[in-house]
């Protein structure tokens, strides 16, 4: 066996907790080439500009075929179905975004999200009504999932009662991701299978009888682009679903983990009018929810930073890297939500840049202010708290909160 | 409020955030209302800190206050920086981030600055656009202060002279301000219509300042039969834009070949062209206007070097600008048609070709050498330069030698027009050839990089803006052209074709960034010596 390489160390679950150090190490060189062919960049430099370069490919056509096997399923279609349009390049990723773009922001539909503020106020007020009365909660279970969940469901016009059928077949997919094995990999595949089937049904329900969500405007409205055509429709819906809230549940619970460690940002969160908007902002850097984009590929030689990355290979971007890159980035290790100019990677660059960031912006603000407003005295039962298995996702699995009373909204 | 559009890459989380304040126009490009009103304060607020690019700049008033800085360092023992007299002259964008770079690093002396236009710093792109189109009133286009600036303004006098021998400016009401350091941000004016009387009929307008813009607003709102638009630069042909998006008949007279020659070539103004015509525009290329002809003072009919004559009631002359250096030019500075000469510290150059100690430049009137592109001197009329500059002209102001600045920015300017945004970073100018490197151009979603000599020296993407950062990259490293690599996306055709650009610029042709050769004094200095040195 050969030594773990700094990189396989950061996917090893017993660093899940505090990976920081790890990627402090990672960062001394800016470009990594794993045993296995991989080439893993550290530095927010670097990042930005492959970000920014088109001979950076999505597409896993353009891996070699020894590195076939690497293509992810998460964002795959696990084989099940075409990639979605986060796995492909111009043109037909921008056409694919496009028109998702059109059922859910500018230009088409430039207020969905701002309209929907006050429909996120009253889930948030209404999940923290449930906690009172318990003495503890579990900030995840009880807060950050079931929030973007239903926030997803709403957007996406998926019904809420399903969510326990969707979301069985929404784990296997988000734990394959990073290194999955076999078994693991064939698990995603039936869960996409399963997912896909289940929506096929449900635009069919849509087709008839639509409404204002966002898979009925899929399934009706038909734009200068057209519409999503059959595997299309269903990968990007798989897409949505899941992108839509498995990262927001990592920006609440890493979130609120940060404020217990931060006790006088806590503290500016109850009492200072709209300082949740920085320091939501300064949370993507610090605690972003998405650890590395995995899935890129370099469609030529790229010289950058002394070290070539090679045509065919894969390419990861560490992204909670670059956010703690001191060399652009000043007192990166500090908690700063005073920070100015606060350019960060936690929704990547480019032209792949986050379609949901600005509902996951909305709902960690409206979220945490509102718990720090009505929890009172909270503390942490366990820190750190126990972190589900990915790495690329990374945040805790379960989030023990005591807390002495739930104050009114 | 105000956007940063060269910084701005179109991720639209400012449009998500705040509906109302900003408006997406296609993929990615941004309209924003400068004075959104007072309930918006929280979603712009949200907008501010979500801007990836961090584009957005909130009025301070707006601005929650932050707890005390560090940041800046106290005037210690040195007395420029504490009690110095600082003149700008220009109440533009360039003298406004001048005064608030040169209090964020600790001046605490006077700081005057004069302009001849009545009003506050105002932000002069969206008067060819959101404000034409009714989006936003010219009246609300104040740029937001950043910090307080503590300053003594002098506006609705212009400066008219310079004397360095008693380092004082004259203004037109005869007032004289003395300096220690003096920043030249006079900026450009509209080039007027050249002939007089015609220029002053009523209906024919020039557009650079809020009041150019307001008149030509209610113009349009009054449903002119026909507009004419006199050249076909940035600014004629987002004026062309306008009238078609307004729903005006509009002729556009392009002296030249094509739209925006000047400044990207003849590839790229072929597919202007064609965008324009496919719009509707009336566009007659190789046209010049021979005469505006009025009834009772009012614009009625243009007589055109192809033998027609249009019915018009409104002309928008949209020939270029000029250089405001007149007052310059007793002082013995630089000056000339392409502006006021300076290093690359900003420090301005006699006509001798001497740099000058305490007289800076910052903006459109500065001419500055550009080491990327073998240190010639660079005209240039970008909002960008106009920031970047100032700051760094700020910044060596009060500091001392081993602690200056040069000014290095990669020359970036933005366009919106037909619903495209058009962008571009780099001297497309200097360009022998053009090549198509992603996208395609039928789907008018493209990137062209501009080569000279075999090196990348530009690039203009047509609503692909977010490569642009790559090939500013590659242009910093004067990487080989043609670029000879796979990429993402590729075109059709990546052969490098000839870039036709005019083969001499003359200040009336819209380029927006010039190349102007080595010599700091186009005027060449005679030397004179001194009679009782003889």
């Amino acid at each position: 066996m050969t030594e773990p390489s700094v990189f396989d160390e950061i996917v090893d679950f017993n660093n899940r907790a505090n990976p920081w150090p790890l990627y402090d190490k990672l960062r001394t060189q800016p470009v990594w080439q794993e045993p296995d062919g991989t080439f893993v960049v550290s530095t927010f430099r670097e990042i930005y500009a492959l970000f920014h370069d088109p001979r950076i490919s999505s597409d896993a056509a353009n891996l070699l075929p020894e590195f076939a096997h690497k293509a992810g399923p998460l964002s795959e279609g696990g084989g099940a179905l075409p990639p979605s349009f986060i796995r492909t390049d111009a043109p037909r990723h921008d056409t694919l975004r496009r028109i998702a773009m059109r059922q859910f922001g500018p230009p088409h539909r430039p207020d969905r999200i701002d309209k929907l503020t006050p429909a996120l106020e009253a889930i948030v007020t209404r999940l923290i009504d449930g906690l009172a009365g318990k003495g503890e909660c579990d900030l995840v279970d009880d807060m950050a999932y079931p929030f973007p969940v239903a926030v997803i469901c709403e957007l996406l016009g998926v019904p809420e009662e399903d969510e326990p059928r969707f979301s069985a077949w929404v784990d296997p997919i988000v734990n394959s991701a990073g290194q999955p094995t076999p078994e693991a990999k064939q698990q995603a595949k039936e869960a996409f299978q399963q997912l896909g089937a289940y929506m096929f049904e449900l635009a069919q329900r849509r087709r008839a009888d639509p409404g204002d969500d966002m898979l009925s405007g899929y399934v009706t409205d038909d734009g200068p682009d057209g519409q999503l055509e059959g595997g299309d429709l269903f990968a990007t819906l798989v897409l949505l679903l899941i992108a839509g809230h498995e990262t927001t549940v990592n920006l609440i619970a890493n979130g609120w983990l940060t404020l217990q460690r931060h006790p006088e940002v806590l503290e500016r969160l109850r009492t200072e009018p709209d300082f949740s908007i920085r320091m939501v902002e300064e949370l993507l850097r610090y605690e972003p929810s998405v650890h590395f984009v995995p899935n890129r590929i370099a469609v030529a030689d790229i010289e950058i930073a002394g070290a070539t990355i090679r045509k065919g290979h894969p390419v990861v971007l560490v992204l909670a890297s670059g956010n703690r890159d001191g060399e652009c980035i000043p007192h990166a290790d500090r908690f700063d939500p005073d920070r100015a100019d606060n350019v960060h990677l936690a929704f990547g660059n480019g032209v792949h840049y986050c379609f949901g960031a600005p509902l996951a912006r909305l709902e960690a603000q409206l979220a945490l202010t509102q718990l720090a407003k009505r929890l009172q005295n909270p503390r942490l039962v366990a820190d750190p708290p126990p972190y589900r298995p990915s790495p690329v996702l990374r945040g805790p699995i379960h989030l023990p909160v005591a807390y002495d009373a739930v104050l009114p909204a | 409020m105000v956007v940063d559009l060269t910084k701005c890459q179109g991720y639209a989380q400012c449009a998500f955030l705040a509906p109302e304040a900003f408006r997406m126009v296609g993929d990615e490009a941004l309209m924003f209302d400068p004075a959104p009103s007072d309930d918006q304060r929280v979603k712009v607020l949200r907008a501010a800190a979500a801007c990836p690019v961090q584009a957005l700049q909130v009025d301070m008033a707006d601005l929650p206050q932050p707890p005390p800085a560090a940041t800046v360092v106290a005037a210690k023992g040195d007395r420029l920086r504490r009690d110095g007299r600082i003149v700008i002259v220009g109440a533009s964008l360039a003298g406004l981030k001048a005064a608030e770079q040169l209090r964020a690093e600790g001046f605490t002396g006077t700081l005057t600055v004069i302009g001849d236009e009545p009003e506050e710093p105002y932000d002069r792109p969206p008067l060819s656009k959101q404000v034409q189109t009714g989006f936003v009133a010219s009246a609300d286009t104040t740029l937001p202060r950043r910090r307080d600036i503590d300053a003594d303004w002098r506006l609705g006098v212009a400066a008219t002279s310079v004397d360095l021998d008693h380092k004082r400016v004259v203004l037109a009401d005869g007032q004289e301000v003395e300096f220690d350091r003096l920043l030249v941000a006079t900026g450009v004016r509209a080039r007027p219509w050249p002939v007089p009387e015609e220029a002053a009929l009523d209906g024919v307008f020039t557009i650079r300042t809020r009041g150019d813009a307001a008149g030509l607003r209610e113009r349009l709102l009054a449903h002119p039969r026909r507009v004419l638009v006199v050249g076909s630069g940035f600014t004629g042909s987002e004026m062309a834009s306008v009238c078609v998006e307004l729903g005006i008949p509009v002729t556009v007279a392009e002296a030249g070949p094509a739209p925006l020659v000047g400044a990207l070539g003849g590839v790229m103004g072929r597919i202007s062209a064609g965008i324009m015509r496919e719009h509707g525009v009336d566009l007659r290329t190789h046209t010049k206007v021979n005469s505006l002809q009025g009834e009772d003072g009012k614009l009625r009919r243009a007589v055109l070097s192809d033998g027609t004559t249009i019915e018009v009631d409104v002309a928008v002359v949209a020939l270029g600008g000029v250089r405001n250096v007149e007052w310059l030019e007793s002082a013995g500075l630089a000056v000339g048609v392409w502006g006021l000469a300076c290093d690359a510290g900003c420090r301005a150059f006699t006509a001798a070709g001497l740099v000058t100690d305490d007289v800076f430049v910052a903006g459109d009137v500065a001419r500055q050498p550009q080491p990327m592109f073998g240190y010639q001197f660079l005209a240039m009329e970008h909002w960008g330069n106009a920031v970047t500059q100032a700051e760094v002209a700020a910044h060596n102001m009060i500091s001392s030698e081993t602690d200056r600045w040069p000014h290095l920015e990669m020359p970036a300017f933005w366009s919106l027009q037909f619903g495209h945004n058009i962008k571009s970073v780099g001297v497309p100018p200097i360009a022998d050839q053009i090549a198509i490197t992603q996208g395609s151009v039928e789907s008018r979603q493209f990137v062209a990089a501009y080569g000279y000599k075999g090196r990348v020296v530009g690039a203009v993407s047509w609503n692909q803006g977010k490569w642009l950062d790559f090939y500013q990259q590659l242009i910093e490293q004067a990487a080989p052209f043609p670029l000879p690599y796979d990429m993402t996306n590729p075109p059709a055709d990546r052969v490098p074709v000839p870039a036709e650009f005019p083969d001499r610029t003359y200040p009336g042709r819209e380029a927006t960034v010039v190349v102007t050769g080595h010599d700091p004094s186009e005027r060449r200095a005679t030397l004179v010596r001194p009679s009782r040195r003889r």
